[in-house]
């Protein structure tokens, strides 16, 4: 079944095409949507039976690649379409296509009625099959090919109401805001790959990866192709200082925050550090600047997050903070921990986002959570469900998070990273008061919405995608179980991705020890401070709110800086999008492209115009000129003759 | 005594002079024709002449040729005088200048 991997990418693509091409012919809101999560759902299928397989493989040698066809033979450069399912692949793609397929099936009862609806399949459809081709590929190109497609399709969804106003503009602008800034980050990774051609001389993985394990190429040529292709994971994952997409990038519709902005295009860049962690291994210096930017991305969203009033806007901060972690661990060495937390993360933001899709949907498209309220009795299976992403993502066991969490953070301390450690302990705090305050506000409490709205369940369509969710947000954090818990049981996550991460681990050398005790301690310790956190944000949003509204007008200075997102996006504009506008606006328009361009342009045209005024003065139209002209060249010609003899 | 070639040659040179003279600056369409069928008359006297003198008929014989040409030639061009004419109903061939830039 492995063998037939690649159509798990073509499956989608057909989808893409079917929806695309005859979805606005069809009324019938079923087909389409089944279409589109048909695909998806037999892309999981085939993943499923691809992972059994490589089960069954022994541990060294689960690789099994699949060429479809040549796609460009240029001189040295011989790129395949080609697909490999290994260890780190196959749970990637069991991520992107399970989740998908969850989402999808949502979406056809989210997106009920809106006369987009084919649009917004056949982009989704298009959006799996680009990160197929990311996650699946064996080379850069083809991985790059799918970089630039999971960009494309989210500008798509992004401004998919295109006549929609967004904040201070439209939604338009939120989709070109994240193009653009996704594209910094893809002149990174272009830079990367270039390097990576011209030290290595090939970009397929499997060659670069072994001849940069063996071959002697200075530290610094790795260190510079590692900053590059970390530049383009900072764009496409949020990272400090090209996050500012991701929270614009909520104008889209719910499922498709969820899907791009939470579960899988975010983690392209995850994915592709894990990938070339060879390449990252033996670059210690950028793995430390990983770690750092990681860890303060995690407080800064984090405390944005604190007073956000828009659900969203708190979700897409939390993102951008729990994709800080994954980079953290990263950066520490610990690959296994980022794909484990890339997974939970997975499980529980789409659960969070879904839910509050539902929320939003039912109190007809009010997003601000002052306006909610005691939604509990109404929406029940919503409510339980988004109680158990919220535990889930602040840590508390047995949840999915704690696994994940704790193992980021104790890999963190057991290298040493101690600053680093209490970043991130101190953003596990911060994360449980922002995503308990969205809860109490959202879920409990008093009502705070007019007799206007009528708040209601959703349909099955939609919470039957929550209700599987939460239950993998529940348990899916078993199978990475620490071995202190579960003794010689646990750890299999870890020992399944080992073989990916072996040349990294041992060209790193440097593998944090720690005690049973260190480890028991560190999970209390942040378990704890959870609980506490939790226990206060119920304490202030629950029985005493005049607290909030004390603090907020007590530091005005900081709730303000907190409120307005640290005004970085002022800051961006002003340091960097208005010199370029205005810069581009008086010297490359009005100067260059008007009066010299067209001046060279059309000054040819007036020389000519000039010149041949003053010749076609010979045409004067009366024959006998002609005749005087012809007699004078007869002459002339006779003389020459006579003369010549 | 015969009469000297000279003679007849300058008779024809002048001829045709006096013919361009009249294409050059007559105003009338059909004067500007007689003239240009007086070039052409010139141009067959000095035929014949030589053709006498050097006591070769092919000079006659071109003669003919010249002389079928003429008329050919006065034929459409005075057609085309008349197709003017309908136009513009004038023989001015000043007035006739459309080509002009």
């Amino acid at each position: 079944m492995a063998h037939y991997i690649y159509l798990t990418v073509l499956l989608p693509l057909l989808g893409f095409l079917v929806n695309g091409i005859f979805g606005s012919r069809t009324k019938n809101e079923k087909i389409i949507g089944w279409i589109g999560s048909g695909t998806v759902g037999l892309a999981f299928l085939i993943v499923a039976c691809a992972f059994f397989q490589t089960l069954g493989l022994p541990p060294d040698d689960r690789k099994t690649i699949v060429t479809l066809f040549n796609w460009l033979n240029v001189g040295g450069l011989n790129i395949n379409v080609s697909y490999q399912v290994d260890q780190l692949s196959i749970i990637m793609a069991l991520i992107v296509t399970g989740v998908g397929f969850l989402i999808h099936v949502y979406s056809i009862g989210y997106m009920h009625g809106d006369k987009g609806f084919w649009r917004f399949f056949s982009y989704m459809n298009l959006f799996i099959f680009a990160i197929m081709n990311l996650i699946l590929s064996d080379n850069f190109v083809l991985l790059f090919l799918g970089w630039e497609g999971v960009g494309l399709c989210s500008y798509l969804l992004i401004g998919f109401w295109y006549d929609k106003n967004f904040e201070k503009s439209t939604t338009g602008d939120a989709a070109k805001k994240a193009f653009i800034v996704n594209r910094i980050g893809d002149f990174g990774f272009l830079l990367g790959m270039f390097l990576i051609y011209l030290t290595f001389g090939s970009l397929n993985f499997s060659e670069v990866f072994s001849r940069s394990a063996s071959f002697n190429i200075p530290v610094s040529t790795f260190n510079f192709i590692a900053l590059f292709l970390f530049i383009g994971a900072i764009g496409k994952s949020a990272q400090i200082p090209l996050f500012v997409w991701l929270p614009d990038a909520m104008a889209g519709p719910t499922p498709v925050s969820a899907l791009i902005h939470a579960a899988t295009m975010v983690t392209a860049g995850v994915y592709m550090v894990a990938r070339c962690s060879i390449i990252f291994a033996s670059a210690p210096a950028i793995l430390t600047v990983i770690a750092i930017i990681g860890a303060f991305t995690a407080i800064f969203a984090a405390s944005i997050g604190l007073v956000q009033n828009d659900i969203k806007k708190i979700l897409a901060y939390s993102t951008i903070s729990q994709l800080g972690y994954m980079f953290l661990a990263m950066g520490v060495g610990a690959f296994t921990s980022g794909i484990f937390h890339v997974m939970t993360h997975a499980f529980f933001k789409a659960l969070l986002f879904l839910g509050a899709g539902s929320v939003i949907h039912s109190m007809h498209e009010e997003q601000n959570i002052q306006h909610f309220g005691g939604l509990k009795k109404y929406m029940p299976q919503t409510y339980f469900t988004f109680l158990i992403a919220a535990l889930a993502i602040s840590g508390i066991p047995p949840l999915s998070g704690f696994f994940s969490k704790d193992d980021i953070l104790l890999n963190t301390y057991a290298n040493g990273q101690y600053i680093l450690w209490f970043i991130g302990f101190a953003t596990a705090i911060l994360t449980a008061f922002y995503i308990f305050r969205l809860y109490f506000l959202t879920f409990e409490g008093k009502e705070r919405f007019g007799s206007q709205k009528h708040p209601h369940e959703s349909p099955k369509l939609m919470t039957i995608p929550l209700i599987v969710l939460a239950i993998l947000s529940a348990i899916g954090g078993f199978i990475g179980i620490p071995a202190i818990f579960a003794g010689e049981n646990g750890n299999l996550f870890e020992r399944w991705l080992e073989p990916v991460f072996k040349s990294a681990n041992t060209k790193m050398m440097t593998y944090g020890v720690h005690s049973n005790l260190e480890e028991i301690a560190l999970m209390s310790i942040t378990v704890i401070g959870a609980a506490i956190s939790i226990y206060f944000a119920r304490y202030v949003y629950l029985k005493n709110p005049r607290i909030a509204l004390n603090v907020s007008t007590k530091f005005k200075g900081l709730y303000d800086l907190l409120l307005n997102k640290y005004f970085v996006d002022e800051l961006y504009d002003a340091a960097i999008v208005n010199p370029i506008a205005k810069g581009s606006d008086r010297f490359l328009w009005r100067f260059t492209d008007v009066a010299v361009i067209d001046g060279f342009v059309n000054g040819t045209a007036s020389l000519i115009i000039f010149i041949s005024s003053k010749i076609r003065k010979i045409q004067t139209g009366v024959t006998q000129f002609y005749a005087v002209i012809m007699m004078l060249g007869i002459v002339i010609a006779l003389f020459w003759i006579i003369m010549s003899l | 005594m015969p009469i000297p070639i000279e003679y007849y040659l300058v008779l024809s040179a002048f001829m045709f002079i006096t013919g361009v003279a009249g294409v050059l600056t007559r105003r009338n369409a059909i004067v500007v024709f007689m003239s240009i069928e007086l070039m052409l008359n010139s141009a067959n006297l000095t035929l014949v002449t030589f053709s006498s003198y050097m006591g070769n008929p092919v000079g006659q014989l071109f003669v003919f040729f010249v002389m079928t040409v003429a008329a050919a030639e006065a034929a459409v061009g005075l057609a085309i005088i008349i197709a003017l004419f309908r136009n513009k109903l004038t023989m001015n061939i000043d007035e006739i200048n459309i080509l002009k830039w």
